[in-house]
């Protein structure tokens, strides 16, 4: 069987989920290879889950040269490997990095790219959603590799249990791609909530809290239901979260099981970032909202009244 | 400074797009186009770093005659001269083929930053930057939320947005700089600015003129073709009701029905 290259997603060698998403929807098109790139001691961290999801074989890099730079290093791998081992497509998750990752090897390769795939048949046809989820798109990549950034939250993770094989690629990252240091890493919200882009639950808040400090209100439904915190783009304008939080056209897709949103209108902007949500719960107190012509359950009320309660009665749901 | 700043005219963002049902491609005739918003955060960033060092801002697009628009807006935000790639054939090139495009013509403005915005809220790809820098050879720094310019040691520093925070990331020039929303706060044009840019330099090139092979451009040679696309089946409401004093409760009802909690 023909081999898929994953991009492995990962935190310091801890991986994300949508690695063993991508896994998953690779072993549907053929064998699933892991190439896994980190710093020096972070492999180890990810060997594990790796076998669990069934990657056969895991390239590794692991050096400072790929770790310390933007995106070139991985790129440089990921096109030598596609040159050698002649898989029948590679597969990334559609984040910032990755994406950036993807189409850098599609230039290297002379290959297509499609990015936030959302489905990919075993004759590699890619959907997507296009425009912010309003226009289904099929497509194939007609050049080289194809090359997919895959969304997350768009396969449900199987475990396959496999032993991999593993594999140090031999290669010296090049001077070029050695040019964007990364001297430091900051990390400013530890809020202990899974990633928005990830999460299986997102929390929203929007226009009708009227000020930063009711987010609270959102973060404490957020956190009894373990769920991501996203805001609207009014939200993010008026300075009340930050700007990564960002839902919509010009913020971040999401499309977890369940999209609460607080105070939110639902006008274009912000639909194109969640409609993909497989179910979605607003809460405004206009019964004209747009939101409420497309959410599965609506309340037409005061957020300040129902958002504790729902609160309330979510902790004694779960108690 | 020389600076070089990329642009896109785009559907508005508050109008539904469409696809064009013969070509796969996005239907720019039956929307309002505008500047892709995120540019005008690109302009803005290019503007003030030549404010703050001196140097020239020459803005670059590809695309129909209309994308000039978007240049005169670019031209009267104080971007000082205009390059615009047009030509039938390129019409369905995609972000490679762009990108192979824009890095031919900037390589011969020798920049020493090239600034693109993160994505265009069209085709949403956001490998612009990454791409530009790949093809020109020049250190990739993208989604950045500050951009610091120091000309004496030749290199710029800036912070690349990450999940929970950001990385410190620095390069010797020449660069390119992708920019994410809300790093600056974009002018408008002044009338001043907007009359002035009726008088600014404006170079209209051709697939040819750009030197760019004709087998490598346009629909025909893109890396990915468009097998089908049709409407999303709609969204249909579902339940609403009005808080009569339980709408939380309720709602919990729901999704423990719906085994949500």
């Amino acid at each position: 069987m023909a081999e898929v290259l994953v991009l492995v997603e990962h935190a310091d060698g801890e991986p994300k989920k949508v690695t063993a998403e991508l896994l998953t929807l690779a072993r549907s098109l053929g064998e699933a290879s892991a190439v896994f790139l980190g710093a020096p001691g972070t492999y180890a961290k990810a060997k594990d889950y790796l076998a669990q999801y069934g990657a056969s074989t895991v390239y590794v890099v692991e050096s400072e040269d790929v770790s310390d730079y933007v995106v070139a290093p991985v790129a440089e791998v990921l096109a030598k490997l596609v040159t050698d081992k002649a898989p029948a497509a590679v597969l990334t998750a559609a984040t910032p990095d990755a994406r950036e990752a993807a189409a850098r090897t599609a230039a290297k390769t002379g290959s297509g790219l499609i990015w936030d795939a959302v489905g990919l048949t075993p004759e590699l046809a890619a959907t997507q959603g296009i425009f912010g989820g309003s226009t289904i798109v099929t497509s194939k990549v007609t050049k080289g590799t194809p090359i997919f950034a895959v969304r997350p939250n768009t396969t449900t993770p199987e475990a396959a249990p496999t032993t991999p094989v593993e594999e140090k690629v031999d290669i010296t990252i090049s001077d070029s791609a050695r040019s964007a240091k990364i001297l430091d890493r900051v990390v400013e919200a530890k809020s202990g909530r899974p990633d928005l882009t990830e999460a299986q639950i997102v929390v929203s808040g929007g226009r009708g809290l009227g000020a930063a400090e009711h987010f609270a209100l959102v973060e404490k439904l957020a956190d009894t239901l373990g769920a991501a915190v996203g805001a609207s783009r009014a939200a993010t304008d008026a300075g009340w979260y930050p700007h990564q939080n960002q839902v919509g056209q010009t913020g971040k897709t999401v499309s977890p099981q369940l999209y609460i949103a607080v105070g939110i209108s639902g006008a274009i902007q912000h639909r194109a970032g969640m409609q993909t949500s497989k179910t979605i719960v607003a809460i405004n107190k206009d019964p004209e909202a747009p939101i409420f012509e497309f959410a599965d359950y609506g309340i037409v009320g005061d957020l300040f009244n129902v958002v504790p309660q729902l609160t309330d009665a979510v902790e004694k749901h779960k108690a | 400074m020389n600076i070089v700043v990329t642009v896109k005219q785009v559907p508005d963002t508050w109008a539904e797009k469409k696809l064009d049902p013969a070509t796969g491609t996005t239907d720019r005739k039956s929307v309002d186009n505008v500047m892709n918003e995120m540019d005008e955060y690109g302009v803005e960033e290019a503007l003030k770093i030549k404010e703050a060092h001196g140097g020239e801002v020459t803005v670059v697009t590809m695309g129909p005659e209309k994308a000039l628009e978007t240049v005169r807006k670019a031209l009267s935000m104080g971007a000082d001269k205009a390059v615009h790639i047009t030509d039938e054939a390129l019409a369905g090139s995609d972000a490679l083929q762009t990108s192979a495009a824009l890095a031919k013509v900037i390589s011969t403005l020798s920049p020493d930053i090239v600034i693109t915005a993160t994505e265009a809220s069209d085709a949403r790809g956001g490998v612009m930057g990454a791409l530009l820098a790949e093809r020109l050879g020049f250190p990739q720094l993208t989604q950045a939320r500050k951009v610091t310019v120091d000309p004496g040691a030749g290199t710029v520093r800036i912070e690349r947005q990450a999940d929970n925070g950001y990385a410190l990331v620095e390069a010797s020039t020449p660069v390119v700089v992708g920019v994410v929303e809300k790093i600056n706060q974009p002018r408008y044009p002044s009338f001043k600015g907007i009359m002035a840019a009726k008088k600014k330099p404006l170079t209209t090139l051709s697939v040819a003129d750009a030197g760019l092979a004709a087998d490598t451009v346009g629909l025909a040679n893109a890396g990915s073709t468009v097998a089908d696309a049709k409407p999303a089946p709609p969204r249909q409401s579902g339940t609403i009701v009005k808080d009569e004093g339980d709408g939380g409760t309720k709602a919990a009802e729901f999704l423990a029905a719906q085994k949500l909690i």
